[in-house]
């Protein structure tokens, strides 16, 4: 049950996207998750001043994660997701919008995007304006007779909103520098209908008791973010990012990312990459609460708990030629690998407890951790 | 202390002025491109792109915002979030 993906944005105005179609394969595995499927993209020129995009994406999920083992039974579920967007060229500004939708069973979405894309000062600035607005309707199945379907008394909606300002500056003419502003704003069901607090319950053979999370009605959130890309003398690229986030949940994290490509003589092209993830806690997150309605908000998602994360990721993409294709001006073939570790501050495995309860007791469980293998190989073609 | 105050309170006007006054002579004269068109042959290699493959930088984007409580100003538009 994975969230709505995303659809890119021009990073600089006055230059339509290439013509180019990407045919993608995708596995995620760990924590026992499985998520895998196609991502296709196209895009296509239309004229000098139109461009059209198109994207088909799909997860197909097996799940038996740590909160499905708890609190829920394992599921396998597909999502499918479809977009399409348009540029306009105008001069030194380029318009951009588009719409995407995602339907799995248990959670649709529809969002729509526009921006707007200046260029200025002799193009080495673009400043970029963008919006988008997404309406989800959030579902909850539930297993009759064996065969999942939506629990016909659970219907919850949830907007979103999302303001951006990015500013992307040639610096000289060997390095690039960004600068992005997001505020988003969320409203209405935000949590998950599966997941569930526990609380300490002498009474309970466990040591704690489940119940249903509580989460405000609303989220705001602010993310800052700035990067530096830089050409090294022997023709490589070096990119350094940070991004500082903080929300009105109290979470505030920071992320770092260093990436490195090296070209291999006229047909590879390697990639290296590492990421610096961390986080602290939502100010009504908990993992065990020290007994029932403890406050007004309460929540035990993991993605609110305190916990970071480095990821390391490879890339190698070879350049080929098709001799019989001649509309096709070039191709390459890309194999990618990331290795993600979460390790959790505050968040404990409580399966330990569940399942042995003589053992070991409730708030005293091992911190739980995450890792995870992601998997890309896709193929590209600029015609 | 009302020395040290008044001193600063000078500063602050003099970083204002000056900056008023570099606003103002940006203002009338256009600022001139320090890179130069036929410089930018290392910024136009493939390399330098900014997103150099959309359809995997949008999957791994996706499969970072599902994990993490933070999101956002990466240079996408994004949307509604199940995550259930």
């Amino acid at each position: 049950m994975a969230a709505l993906c995303l659809a890119a944005v021009p990073a600089l105005a006055g230059v339509l996207p290439e013509d180019r179609v990407d045919a993608l394969y995708h596995r995620y595995q760990g924590g026992g998750i499985t998520v895998q499927g196609p991502s296709i993209l196209v895009q296509k020129r239309i004229g000098d001043h139109f461009a059209v995009n198109a994207n088909y994406y799909q997860d197909m999920i097996s799940s038996a994660s740590i909160d499905v083992l708890l609190s829920a039974s394992p599921y396998k579920e597909t999502r499918t997701q479809k977009s399409v967007g348009a540029q306009y060229l105008h001069g030194k500004t380029t318009y951009s919008a588009g719409f995407i939708n995602s339907v799995e069973p248990d959670y649709k979405a529809n969002t729509a995007y526009y921006s707007v894309s200046q260029d200025m000062f002799g193009d080495l600035t673009t400043v970029t304006l963008s919006y988008s607005r997404g309406w989800d309707q959030i579902y909850r199945d539930i297993k009759s007779n064996g065969v999942l379907s939506n629990d016909p008394t659970f219907h919850q909606r949830a907007d979103h909103r999302v303001y951006g300002l990015s500013i992307s500056q040639i610096l000289t003419r060997n390095l690039v520098g960004t600068l992005n502003y997001q505020f988003s704003s969320d409203q209405g069901y935000l949590a998950s209908p599966y997941r569930e607090i526990r609380y300490i319950d002498p009474n309970n053979p466990v040591g704690y008791t489940l119940a249903p999370q509580i989460y405000p009605g609303t989220r705001t959130m602010d993310a800052f973010s700035g990067s530096l890309k830089y050409y090294l003398p022997y023709r490589a690229a070096l990119t350094g990012q940070y991004r500082f986030f903080t929300d009105s949940w109290g979470i505030v994290a920071h992320t770092l990312k260093l990436d490195y490509v090296q070209p291999l003589r006229h047909h590879w092209t390697l990639d290296g990459s590492i990421r610096y993830y961390r986080q602290g806690a939502a100010s009504f997150y908990s993992d065990l609460f020290p007994y029932a309605n403890y406050s007004n908000y309460m929540a035990r998602d993991r993605e609110l708990a305190a916990f970071h994360s480095i990821t390391f990721g490879l890339e190698a993409s070879y350049a080929f030629s098709i001799p019989r294709l001649t509309w096709i001006q070039k191709s390459t073939a890309t194999l990618s690998f990331d290795r993600m570790m979460i390790t959790y501050l505050d968040y404990r495995d409580a399966l330990y407890s569940k399942f042995d309860p003589g053992a070991i007791k409730a708030g005293a469980e091992p911190i739980y951790s995450l890792d995870a293998n992601v998997y890309q190989a896709y193929v590209s073609l600029w015609f | 202390m009302r020395t040290s105050v008044f001193r600063w309170l000078t500063r602050l006007r003099t970083a204002i002025l000056a900056a008023a006054l570099l606003t103002s002579a940006c203002a009338c004269s256009p600022i001139q491109p320090w890179v130069k068109p036929y410089e930018r042959e290392h910024l136009a290699d493939l390399i330098m792109g900014l997103d150099r493959n959309p359809v995997s930088s949008t999957y791994l984007d996706h499969v970072f915002e599902t994990r993490e409580g933070a999101r956002g100003a990466t240079g996408a538009v994004g949307g509604g979030c199940g995550c259930n």
